[in-house]
C-alpha cells in the first residue's frame, strides 16, 4: 500500500480540498479528486522531502497574530511610501541577518513572511553559513531590522520547528 | 438573474467598501511598481495587492457569501494562504534573476576596467 499511497495525509487534505473547492460530493469529481490527490502523493514522494517536526501551537498562534499585524502595518507604510507621503529621503538597501535557523520547513516559513510584508524582500540565503540577505524599501537602521527579524520572527520559529 | 435583491443594505455597504478598499490597495501597489526607481525597490509595491488587497477582497466575498448562505466560506481563506505561499517563489526567481544579472554586470566592467589599465 505504500507505493500507492506514501503520503497518506497529504493525498487526503488534496481530496478534501479539491472536494471543497468544487463544493460537491459527485462520484465524479471523488474519482477526479482521488486521481489527483494520488498524483500529488507520488511527486512528493519523488521530491523526498525531509521529515518536518512541528510543535508549541502556541508560538505558532502567536506568529500568525504578529505576521498579520507587521503585514497590514507594512501595508501602510509602503503605500505611503508610493503616494510619496511622509517626505523625508527614503534609501533602500540591503541588510546581512546571521540565522541560527537551520530547518527548511522554518526557513520557508521566513521565507514566506518576509515577502509578503511589503518592504522587506527575500534575496539569499546561505545554507553553509546561515547568512541570510534581505532587501528593505525604507532602510533607516540596520541594527533595528537584524534585532526585529531575529528576536520577533526567528525566535518563534525556532521554538516551532526545532 | 439578479441576487443582489436578496442582501441586506448593511451586507451591501460592508462588501463594497471592503472591495473598494481592497481595490484601492492593489492600485497603489500596481502604481508603486512604476513609480519606483530600481529593480530591487520596484518588485516591493505589488507586495500591497497580494496580501492587504487580497485580503479585503477576500473579506468581501467572505461576508457577501455568509449572508447569502449559498456555499461554505472556506475557499476565500484558501486563496489567500495559496497566494501567501506561492508569491516567494516567483519573487526569489527574480530577485535572483536580478542578482545574477548584477554580478554579471560587474564583473564584465572589472574585466574592462583592468583592460584599459
Amino acid at each position: 500500500m505504500t507505493w500507492l499511497l506514501p503520503h497518506p495525509l497529504a493525498s487526503a487534505v488534496l481530496l478534501a480540498l479539491w472536494l471543497l473547492l468544487n463544493t460537491t460530493m459527485s462520484a465524479a469529481h471523488i474519482v477526479l479528486g482521488s486521481a489527483v490527490a494520488l498524483a500529488g502523493g507520488w511527486a512528493l514522494h519523488a521530491l523526498e522531502p525531509p521529515k518536518a517536526r512541528i510543535g508549541r501551537p502556541g508560538a505558532i498562534l502567536r506568529l500568525f497574530s504578529l505576521v498579520f499585524a507587521d503585514i497590514v502595518r507594512s501595508n501602510v507604510a509602503v503605500a505611503r511610501i508610493v503616494l510619496g507621503l511622509g517626505g523625508r529621503e527614503r534609501t533602500s538597501g540591503f541588510v546581512n541577518i546571521p540565522l541560527d535557523l537551520r530547518d527548511p520547513y522554518g526557513l520557508a516559513a521566513l521565507a514566506c513572511i518576509i515577502t509578503s510584508t511589503p518592504g522587506t524582500l527575500w534575496v539569499k540565503h546561505d545554507p553553509l553559513t546561515g547568512m541570510l540577505t534581505i532587501h528593505v524599501l525604507d532602510l533607516i537602521d540596520e541594527g533595528d531590522w537584524l534585532r526585529t527579524l531575529k528576536g520577533r520572527y526567528e525566535r518563534l520559529l525556532l521554538e516551532i520547528f526545532e | 438573474m439578479n441576487r443582489t435583491a436578496d442582501i441586506p443594505a448593511w451586507a451591501e455597504i460592508v462588501t463594497a467598501a471592503l472591495v473598494l478598499l481592497g481595490a484601492t490597495i492593489t492600485l497603489i501597489g500596481a502604481f508603486g511598481l512604476v513609480r519606483m526607481k530600481t529593480f530591487y525597490a520596484r518588485v516591493h509595491p505589488p507586495t500591497l495587492g497580494t496580501t492587504l488587497g487580497t485580503g479585503c477582497i477576500a473579506m468581501a466575498s467572505i461576508v457577501y457569501f455568509s449572508v447569502l448562505q449559498t456555499r461554505p466560506v472556506l475557499h476565500e481563506v484558501l486563496l489567500v494562504l495559496f497566494v501567501l505561499v506561492t508569491t516567494p517563489v516567483t519573487l526569489m526567481l527574480l530577485v535572483r534573476a536580478a542578482l545574477f544579472r548584477d554580478e554579471a554586470k560587474s564583473e564584465a566592467g572589472e574585466a574592462s576596467s583592468s583592460a584599459i589599465e
